[in-house]
């Protein structure tokens, strides 16, 4: 907006009087009040113990639990990505039975809610006491008791890795549907057989459109994680029941698992953002050598 | 010496819709061969049968001395693996109306693509390569950018390197000038005089009746899936036998033409 004085009509300078947005400022100050006092009804709360949330923000369960949420997370979205990817590929692959089997799992596991899945795998043990790798009729093998590997982790990894897996393969569908039909022609024409045209000339074009979803994906983990209390995944969900549960300080702990929430996707939102600047203009090295990460997260593009 | 194309009664349809109805068309070794025709008449498709991207469904097309899409083994002809279309291909390069560059690669690398990743090259010999071949096309200066920064004209000169870069044994062009505005036509076409007189074996799609009267050997002129007529360039313009050729020659040219 002009600020500069304006000559006049007699030539002398006269100043522009800065317009007043009373609409604006009348929201603003209503919403503020709002805002305000529903704050301070919960910080003046005299039910509500600041000094417990203090204590526990950094409580050793509570830390542990953070750790259990992210390496669970990042697990389970490594699954997904990488078993979305083979959904995918069958998804489009040119035999009827692994096309229609890939649409099975698709449509199972978006169909069914999450904590169900979950459920389903923490009790394993129901359908199959143990688990057995072995040469059939005979009694050479390796066998494990299910009750021992399907701990609340490994359930929480699966279920929730399975579940990415197939919401993924979609993603990654789109993005090698995306990429012009043109440059696999070209591809052909030069004499590369259908999977080197895959691996060098389609899928690190369809990584520009896959990749950014992977940002949202993985902070929709930090959270959908939460679910896992009910497997007692010791996370930060769980631990911060378990402690509320015997203390019956819930909000505290509630207040304290947030800020916790918050951080992590705060932090996973600021890489997500360099992700998607890495790839949104210049593009793909990523299926070349090196690795991922280090890759594509230090270089922001000019 | 075998011709490098041979198609006798060469059918091919896209479900119901018949798309060649029996071509019959020869190139041999050298020779840069010319084919006009209205669109829709099968003269792309046909193109693409030669190097395989399209199937043939009826009829024998020889290329480069194979049966192309099958071999013959203990008497039967066996339909080709997808390893086996990728070894013939090696050999023909092939230039796209589109051009259908690497949209992720830079000019050298579309170029060093195909002996990188097929022949197994070194990256430093086909880099090499690669910059030879762009002077070749007066694209040296441009080596590192992507196509989205070159114009239509330097991203189909960059094509034809790219196709030039497997030094194939035949090349192919599908209407190379068809997609550039009308002041870039001439810098490709520039390339391709060069490639002709360089003695590539060529067989061009084209609308450019000028250039092929000027450079081919030889004229084919397609309509509805079949080959109406063929002959040397300068004669069949000036004296075409068929009704469909003189009525599809004063469409392209105009009045007066």
């Amino acid at each position: 907006m002009r600020t500069e004085p304006i000559a006049g009509p007699s030539g002398t300078m006269i100043p522009v009087a800065r317009t007043r947005h009373w609409g604006r400022t009348l929201s603003a100050v209503a919403a503020l009040a709002i805002f305000g006092w529903l704050l301070f009804l919960l910080v003046v709360n005299p039910r509500l113990d600041w000094g417990a949330v203090a204590t526990y923000l950094f409580n050793e369960r509570i830390l542990a639990g953070v750790w259990v949420t992210i390496e669970l997370s990042v697990l389970a979205t490594i699954l997904g990505l990488v078993l979305g990817v083979l959904i995918a590929v069958m998804r489009l692959a040119h035999n009827p039975v692994l096309t229609r089997l890939a649409t099975l799992y698709i449509w199972f596991f978006r169909g069914t809610p999450v904590l169900v899945q979950l459920i389903f795998w923490y009790n394993l043990a129901f359908l199959f006491p143990a688990l057995v790798i072995k040469i059939p009729f005979t009694s050479i093998g390796l066998m494990w008791d299910t009750n021992q590997v399907m701990t609340g982790f490994t359930a929480a990894m699966l279920g929730l890795g399975l579940n990415l897996a197939a919401y993924f393969a979609e993603t990654v569908r789109a993005g090698i549907q995306a990429v012009d039909q043109g440059q696999t022609e070209a591809a052909y024409a030069l004499g590369m057989t259908p999977a080197r045209r895959m691996r060098v000339i389609v899928l690190p074009q369809a990584l520009r459109i896959i990749i950014p979803p992977t940002g949202n994906e993985f902070i929709s983990m930090l959270k959908t994680t939460s679910l896992v209390y009910v497997v007692a995944g010791h996370d930060l969900m769980t631990n911060a029941s378990q402690i509320y549960k015997s203390n019956n300080m819930i909000m505290e702990l509630l207040i304290v698992a947030s800020f916790w929430y918050l951080l992590l996707t705060t932090v996973a939102t600021f890489l997500q953002g360099r992700l998607e600047r890495r790839f949104g203009s210049d593009a793909v090295r990523l299926v070349r050598r090196g690795g991922v990460a280090a890759k594509v997260l230090p270089k922001v593009p000019a | 010496m075998s011709p490098v194309v041979r198609a006798t009664g060469v059918r091919m349809s896209y479900g119901d819709v018949q798309v060649l109805n029996g071509v019959d068309f020869e190139v041999a070794a050298g020779e840069v061969s010319c084919v006009i025709g209205p669109s829709g008449s099968g003269k792309s498709t046909f193109l693409r049968c030669v190097n395989g991207l399209e199937p043939v469904l009826g009829g024998s097309l020889r290329v480069l001395g194979e049966e192309v899409g099958h071999s013959l083994r203990d008497g039967r002809y066996h339909p080709w693996s997808p390893k086996e279309y990728a070894a013939f291909r090696k050999n023909i390069g092939m230039v796209f109306q589109r051009f259908n560059l690497f949209a992720h690669h830079s000019a050298m690398d579309n170029v060093a693509c195909g002996p990188v990743h097929v022949l197994g090259t070194s990256k430093d010999k086909a880099n090499a390569l690669a910059m030879e071949l762009l002077d070749r096309v007066g694209l040296a200066d441009h080596a590192h950018k992507r196509p989205h920064q070159l114009s239509g004209g330097q991203q189909q000169r960059v094509a034809i390197a790219r196709a030039l870069a497997m030094n194939p044994a035949l090349m192919l062009f599908d209407e190379p000038t068809s997609a550039l505005d009308p002041e870039l036509v001439d810098e490709v076409l520039e390339v391709m005089r060069g490639l002709a007189a360089d003695g590539m074996t060529m067989v061009v799609v084209t609308h450019e009746i000028a250039f092929a009267r000027e450079v081919g050997d030889r004229l084919t002129f397609f309509a509805d899936g079949v080959v109406v007529e063929r002959g040397h360039p300068a004669e069949l313009l000036a004296n075409p036998a068929h009704e469909r050729t003189k009525a599809f020659l004063s469409s392209v040219r105009g009045p007066g033409g």
